[in-house]
């Protein structure tokens, strides 16, 4: 599998790991209810299709990934920094 | 036997190898089949369930009667093909899964048994007395079954494994990779030409063909030429493409030196990774046999490998050939032998309206019905129409038409596509990304049809990567017929009819699973084991397919085809493995002071990938208990050095640098002062915790923390996780600065007088109170010194740039021995630590919260932190989970082991009145018995209990006080006096 | 038909003319007392156990493909009971005596063999780690022996003792664990549910779950609508999107497992045996492949295979540990599709939805629960009491952080375990 890294371009699954759907970005906020952080943490959408999903680039360049990736074809369709994902809100 | 004036062997070099103990010559370039057939030795093997024998069907890497020993000793690989080792002076092999010599085989008795051992026979017996399985009948069943041998030695060959690179990968070196390779390189494309066989030309140097008016070998030879012009084809023979997998990722075997002598210079085979950016498939395709009765005699083989045998090897397999064709294209081998002066008895064709296309016996409509010849065909029975008659022949050349080699268009998932005109299987559109089948595995079946199917693949794959297609690349005249095939999957008689010959899975085989509602391919297969064998299947799945479809009334595309699992021919362990013998696994990693504490005689031990000593034993000290003894008194009375560099050290600047950390810890760093250390308590998201240690603030946007040895990579990917993904808002940066520094713990009461002897400023408890940290001058050096204790002594971390660290371990060690102290190893540090209550990840095992290791207060409520909301959940701050305690021996003598249960005293043993366990545990020489740490139930609240542990594997069972886990100077005044 | 050596004798003696199906083929009725979806090993225990144990016939089980053509038929056949977290301890303990009787209880040879397991240790702290699930093993009433390397050296000549990266400190043997033919184990349920009177429908697959007003009613299938008055989903593989038929949102994330078997060898491994240090586990099927396995691809996917990274993984801790295997061939890889779950442990429970049961996240642990899941499930839907066996499955344990039972200690990231 190769990951397109915005900074080093595309590069090996080797070099990287994987973490989990996107949405660990969403993080709740401290006070939200419980049933909010038992979503994040634990519930899945877990599509049979396109995601996004994250990787880090741990032997590379140390970015963190939003990868846009089909769990069915494992076609992978693009990639931006998890920085720039979530700046661009 | 030999024919004269055929095959690319070089007669000029006879090469005598052994075969079972006896001397065989062939010559240069003959494969074990081709030489023993060449000596008229046709029985090379026994079957798998009956035993029976065999001879070779195929002569390719397809082969599923001929596997062989080969080599001798630790070296002796099993299950190789006779059909593709080639024969070098020297090489011996054996023939397999037998016992006594292959020609009167004891364990032939269960062809006698057939009757009884039909298809999942096992499943419905074997079951009484239950206890008869594991004593009897699965160690009877296990010496019946296998093939051949591997003996328990490591083999002392070495193969590698290599990663390659290209523009367009060709798979396979027939007329339609030949032509895709010359097309992509005179386009401009870098390209690797994978060859299975030792020669490029495929099945041009086996059928006598003419391309452009001159015979194929001679194209093929003038193409090889040009490849090589265009300096950009790397041409990898005895390759063989393994697997596709994503992304032009493909996997190939390459048996680089199994046609020579073992030499040390040399890897027998290779396992490349190759990343394609387009790739051609042009595999070809296999012959189908046809199920006929009695179809398995040594002798009775595939119409194209007796073509094979004759133009590539100059061997005839038979004297007297019978030919049983569904096709036209199984003429040929008729029109070959006789040409080569072989005899031809018959050509029987199943179809009636055919031609001959030479002078030999035609027989049309015809089925080959039965067969003699119990070590070799003698004679065949066959039917055509109303007329039975027998032939007298020793070599039955059979075709049942041709399966394109799908295989590696399967491997992403696809499943490939029924073509109810030509009678075969062909591989889905787009298949996999990037991949264009040509030739005879996409369903051409004439020459120039595998010719323009390769230019145009070379084409396709050069628009793909943005090329034009080149100049000066023509297609070349050939043979355009692709010939007439009937389909004929089986042949109903009496008898067996075998389908899968490598697993003797027969037509009555597939009828039964059918019956009995096995009736899904998949339930099929996995019931009668057909295609599950070496071959896969590779000349047996179709056919079996096609009976299953007849047998349970439905199509073939309905019944569809298993799944087309890579690889595509078995693969070496040893070279996909390459280099993980022994220490290759993984990376070794050592300290600055390895080399140190190895001359000081220190046995290394493994921590994660590093090395660290586990005791420096003195002159007289017979244990490693009385090194322990005396490091840890050493270090309570005296001074002692350890090195501490594997400890995880990241540095975080940033002038948002101590909110990150704020964030990350779950107490305050911001608020730490600079010039001062700080332990802290990092938990994953999902409130357990993950890590702790300590963060030094050097500067206002300064500070380094440290990790445990084994969470540092963890560690760092998180804070690369939070900063990049969770709080990208703060400005911060962070880099792992493991390696760059050598650190050395010099702990105990004279510790800062030895330092003082080391640092160009010294220091004292003014200057360098209890948590400082600073820079300071080591024998002029720049360092850091961290007033930080893991033993609860005055101690110190001072650490230096990595390339003084051995320098300065050597410096400080024998400082130390001067002062009546020395170095210390991993067990004193242990047993240090333990005395304190300090915890590692023998007690943070992932499953502990913050309360359960009783540090509840440094959950921060004035802040958000990772970790802290799922911290709350219920469930995790119930009282009565298993919260760290310390333990003592309620008589001094006691022994306490880890990984022991804890009970109530007089409760029984049972899990549902389990209450813990323990995690560490040390003899204190400090305190003089033995303590150690766990996790009880209710935890502090029930200090002061006497309680029992219960070691069930080491047989222990010790009655021990609950106490605080601050087994040593509770109150922390040796640390900070 | 009774299946016995006299039989095999007498249908041989015959022609082998006289079996007959080991299940009828039924076309759906409108409605059942109970609608199983999912025909793999989980579905047909759970089909098997309701009829035998709780007297309850008028079933169905719905299968999209054909009966066990999930990880039942995928998977690397390691049974055992050796877990150390309440919850799990009972469980599997619970299963293993299942499978000692296995083989009368269904009257089919699954050729389950115990052969003991041995899991290898490679420094002090993984032996006292191994050691506490040991005793927690002996605890729970299992079985568990502490080796140290000589005996290990004495089970299992073939390690690489001298020279190999990571030493070997010893082993935690498990007797009575050990492997089964895995297909065998469906085919035996099938057979015996079909027998007792189920439904075992194949080629039907689940489109829709009827509920009205918070009760369960049916399913639509591709072979039209079924009523029924309770549904069971045991689809792992599929779990999020059958769920998600009933609104329900899983805790649960899909990744691939690659599997690996070698060309058939005389025999050489007697045990199965994993590796410490590395993802490797490895045992020898009675036909004589060397079976074996490692971790996930560790990325989400529902294809069924995976690549090569993980693949020579598993193949390089094997040459580390017992450098014999170098010289046998990689026959075939595949890959199944794991229900991994935030703590690595199943789900056995009700839903929000009244008579919609629910049995999913094995991760790759699910093998040797078929009989234990199948009946602690049959247990759940008969009598809408979980069994004492499966009670801390809960679906909510995540959501209060009550009973989690992650035995890697690896936390919440569900590609972790």
């Amino acid at each position: 599998m190769l990951i397109p890294c915005p900074l080093c371009g595309a590069r090996d699954s080797r070099e990287f790991t994987p973490k989990g759907h996107a949405s660990y970005l969403d993080r709740p906020a401290e006070d939200a209810p419980p049933q909010a952080w038992n979503d994040y943490l634990h519930l899945r959408e877990n599509p049979a299709g396109d995601t996004r999903e994250l990787w880090f680039h741990g032997a590379g360049c140390g970015a963190w990934l939003v990868v846009e990736r089909n769990t069915v074809s494992h076609a992978v369709t693009g990639a931006r920094l998890a920085r720039e994902v979530r700046d661009a809100g | 036997m030999r024919v004269d004036g055929r095959g690319l062997i070089d007669r000029s070099q006879p090469v005598t190898f052994k075969f079972d103990g006896r001397s065989v010559t062939g010559y240069k370039g003959d494969t074990v089949a081709s030489a023993l057939l060449g000596k008229g030795v046709r029985l090379m093997a026994r079957s798998f369930k009956y035993h029976r024998p065999r001879g070779v069907l195929t002569a390719g890497s397809e082969e599923p009667n001929a596997l062989l020993e080969v080599g001798q000793g630790a070296a002796m690989t099993p299950n190789t093909r006779a059909t593709v080792q080639e024969i070098y002076s020297g090489l011996t092999v054996q023939s397999q899964n037998r016992i006594g010599p292959l020609d009167r085989d004891l364990l032939s008795i269960n062809d006698a048994l057939w009757p009884f051992l039909s298809a999942g026979f096992y499943y419905k017996t074997f079951m009484w007395p239950r206890a008869f399985w594991e004593k009897l009948y699965e160690p009877v069943i296990r010496r019946a079954a296998g093939l051949g041998r591997i003996t328990r030695d490591a083999s002392p060959e070495r193969h590698e494994k290599a990663f390659a690179f290209c523009d367009v990968l060709v798979i396979g070196g027939g007329p339609a990779g030949l032509m895709a390779a010359l097309t992509a390189a005179k386009g401009g494309a870098d390209v690797i030409l994978a060859e299975e066989t030792p020669e490029l030309g495929g099945r041009l140097l086996s059928d006598g063909q003419e391309i452009d008016g001159t015979p194929a070998a001679y194209w093929v030879e003038d193409i090889v030429k040009e490849l090589q012009a265009t300096g950009r084809v790397r041409v990898m023979t005895r390759t063989t493409v393994t697997g596709a997998y994503d992304d032009g990722s493909y996997g190939a075997l390459e048996r680089v030196a199994r046609h020579v002598a073992p030499a040390d210079d040399l890897p027998p085979e290779c396992f490349w990774r190759i990343r394609a950016r387009q790739a051609v498939l042009a595999a070809g395709a296999h012959e189908r046999p046809i199920a006929f009765p009695m179809n398995d005699r040594p002798g009775i083989m595939l119409a194209g490998a007796v073509r094979t045998y004759l133009n590539r090897y100059g061997v005839s397999p038979g004297r007297n050939v019978t030919i049983f064709a569904t096709n036209d294209d199984a003429h040929r081998t008729a029109v070959e032998l006789m040409d080569a002066g072989v005899k031809v008895a018959a050509v029987i064709d199943s179809r009636t309206g055919v031609t001959a296309k030479g002078d030999y016996r035609l027989i049309e409509g015809g089925q080959v019905i039965g067969t003699k010849g119990r070590q070799g065909l003698r004679q065949i029975t066959y039917r055509a129409g109303s007329r039975t008659d027998t032939l007298i022949t020793d070599c039955l050349a059979m075709s049942g038409g041709w399966n394109p080699a799908v295989h590696l268009t399967c491997h992403l998932g696809a499943r490939p596509v029924w073509d109810a005109d030509a009678k075969m299987f062909l591989p889905a559109p787009g298949a996999v990304p990037g991949l264009t089948p040509a030739g005879s595995c996409n369903g051409a079946m004439s020459t120039a049809a595998c010719l323009s199917e390769g230019l145009e693949a070379g084409k396709a794959a050069l628009a793909a990567l943005g090329r034009p297609a080149p100049q000066g690349v023509s297609l070349p005249e050939a043979e355009d017929d692709p010939g007439r095939t009937q389909a004929l999957w089986y042949v109903e008689g009496k008898g067996r009819a075998w389908l899968d010959f490598a697993n003797d899975v027969t037509t009555k085989d597939v009828k039964l699973a059918a019956a009995e509602g096995y009736a899904s391919v998949e339930h099929m297969k996995r019931y009668t084991t057909q295609g599950m064998a070496p071959d896969q299947g590779k000349s047996s799945n179709i056919n079996a397919l096609a009976l299953l479809a007849d047998s349970t009334g439905r199509g073939i595309p309905e019944t569809g085809t298993t799944t087309y699992r890579p690889p595509f021919i078995p693969v070496t362990m040893g070279a996909m493995g390459a280099f993980a013998e022994g220490h290759g696994f993984a990376p070794e990693r050592r300290t600055t002071s390895d080399a140190a504490a190895r001359g000081r005689g220190a046995p290394m031990i493994e921590a994660g990938l590093w090395f660290r000593p586990s005791y420096f034993p003195a002159p007289g000290e017979t244990t490693w208990r009385e090194a322990c003894d005396r490091e840890v008194a050493m270090v309570r009375n005296a001074v002692g050095v350890v090195d501490v560099s594997t400890l995880g050290k990241i540095d975080i600047q940033g002038p948002d640098a101590g909110a990150f950390l704020d964030f990350v810890y779950t107490n305050m760093f911001s608020t730490l002062k600079v010039g001062r250390a700080r332990y802290g308590l990092m938990l994953r998201e999902d409130g357990h915790v993950m890590d702790d240690g300590t963060t030094a603030r050097l500067g206002d946007h300064h500070y380094v923390m440290t990790t445990t040895t084994a969470a540092a990579g963890q560690v760092m990917a998180h804070l690369e996780f939070v900063a990049q993904g969770l709080r990208p808002d703060l400005d911060v940066r962070i880099i792992s600065a493991t390696e760059q520094w050598a650190q050395f713990s010099v702990a105990g009461p004279l510790s800062r007088e030895l330092l003082n002897g080391v640092l160009d400023q010294p220091i004292d408890d003014e200057s360098f109170p209890f948590m400082a940290c600073g820079a300071v001058k080591v024998h002029g050096v720049t360092g850091r010194l961290f007033r930080i204790s893991f033993s609860g002594e005055h101690a110190y971390e001072i650490a230096v740039p990595a390339r003084y660290g051995d320098a300065l371990y050597r410096d400080l060690v024998a400082r130390a021995e001067a002062l009546g102290g020395g170095a210390y190893g991993m067990e004193a540090l242990n047993v240090l630590r333990i005395e304190k209550g300090f915890i590692t990840h023998s007690e943070i095992h992932g499953r502990v919260t913050a309360h359960d290791i009783g540090m509840q207060r440094m959950l921060s409520q004035k802040k958000d932190f990772v970790g802290k909301a799922a911290a709350a959940r219920p469930g995790l701050l119930e009282p009565g989970r298993e919260r760290l305690v310390g333990l003592r021996p309620v008589e001094a003598e006691g022994r306490l082991t880890a990984g022991a249960r804890l009970f109530k005293e007089g409760d029984p043993h049972k899990r549902v009145l389990d209450q813990g366990y323990v995690t560490s545990v040390g003899y204190s020489p400090t305190l003089g018995h033995m303590i150690g740490l766990g996790f009880l139930r209710h935890g502090p609240e029930c200090e002061g209990q006497e309680i029992v542990m219960v070691d069930h594997l080491r047989k222990v069972k010790t009655r021990v006080q609950v106490v605080n886990p601050v087994f040593f100077d509770p109150d922390g005044g040796r640390a900070r006096g | 038909m009774r299946y016995s050596g006299w039989q095999v004798l007498a249908q041989g003696i015959m022609g082998n003319r006289g079996w007959r199906p080991a299940w009828r083929d039924p076309a759906p009725k409108d409605a059942y007392d109970i609608v199983i979806i999912g025909g793999g090993g989980h579905g047909l225990a759970t089909a098997f156990y309701l009829a035998q144990e709780h007297g309850l016939t008028n079933i169905a089980v719905l299968e999209k493909g054909y009966l066990g053509g999930g990880n039942i038929g995928r998977n690397t056949t390691i049974v055992r009971a050796n877990y150390g977290l309440p919850g799990n301890s009972e469980f599997y303990s619970h299963s293993l005596k299942l499978w000692e009787g296995m083989e009368q209880a269904l009257n089919y040879n699954v050729m389950h063999s115990q052969r003991g397991i041995i899991n290898l240790f490679h420094s002090d702290g993984q032996r006292d780690a191994y050691a506490r699930r040991g005793n927690a093993m002996i605890n729970q009433g299992d079985d568990a022996i502490l080796l140290d390397r000589e005996g290990c050296r004495k089970l299992l000549p073939y390690l690489d003792y001298e020279q190999t990266r990571f030493p070997i400190y010893g082993g935690l043997y498990h007797p009575r664990g050990g492997t089964a033919r895995h297909d065998a184990v469906a085919w035996g349920y099938a057979r015996a549910a079909d027998q007792r009177g189920v439904d075992l429908i194949q080629n039907c697959e689940v489109t829709g779950i009827d509920i009205e007003g918070g009760v369960v009613k049916g399913v639509q299938t591709s072979r039209g609508a079924i009523r029924a008055k309770k549904v069971a989903i045991v689809v792992a593989g599929r779990s999020s999107q059958v769920a998600a038929m009933a609104g329900m949102r899983l805790p649960i994330e899909s990744h691939v497992l690659q599997a690996f078997v070698t060309e058939g060898l005389k025999p050489c491994i007697d045990h199965v045996v994993t590796y410490g240090m590395g993802h490797f586990y490895i045992s020898q099927s009675d036909k004589g492949g060397l079976v074996f396995g490692g971790d996930l691809d560790f990325y989400p996917s529902y294809a069924a295979r995976g690549n090569l990274p993980m693949a020579e993984h598993v193949v390089e801790a094997g040459m580390t540990l017992m450098p014999m295997i170098g010289k046998a061939r990689m026959l075939r890889s595949w890959g199944g599709i794991m229900d991994m779950s935030p703590d690595g442990s199943p789900i056995i429970d009700k839903t929000h939805v009244e008579g919609l049961y629910l049995n999913c996240g094995w991760c790759y642990g699910g093998f040797k629960a078929v009989p234990g899941s199948g009946h602690t499930f049959a247990h759940l839907i008969a009598t809408d009491r979980p069994h004492e066996a499966a009670a801390r499955y809960r679906l909510d344990r995540f959501a209060t952080g009550r009973g989690l039972m992650d035995e890697e200690g690896t936390g919440s990231q569900h590609n972790l375990h």
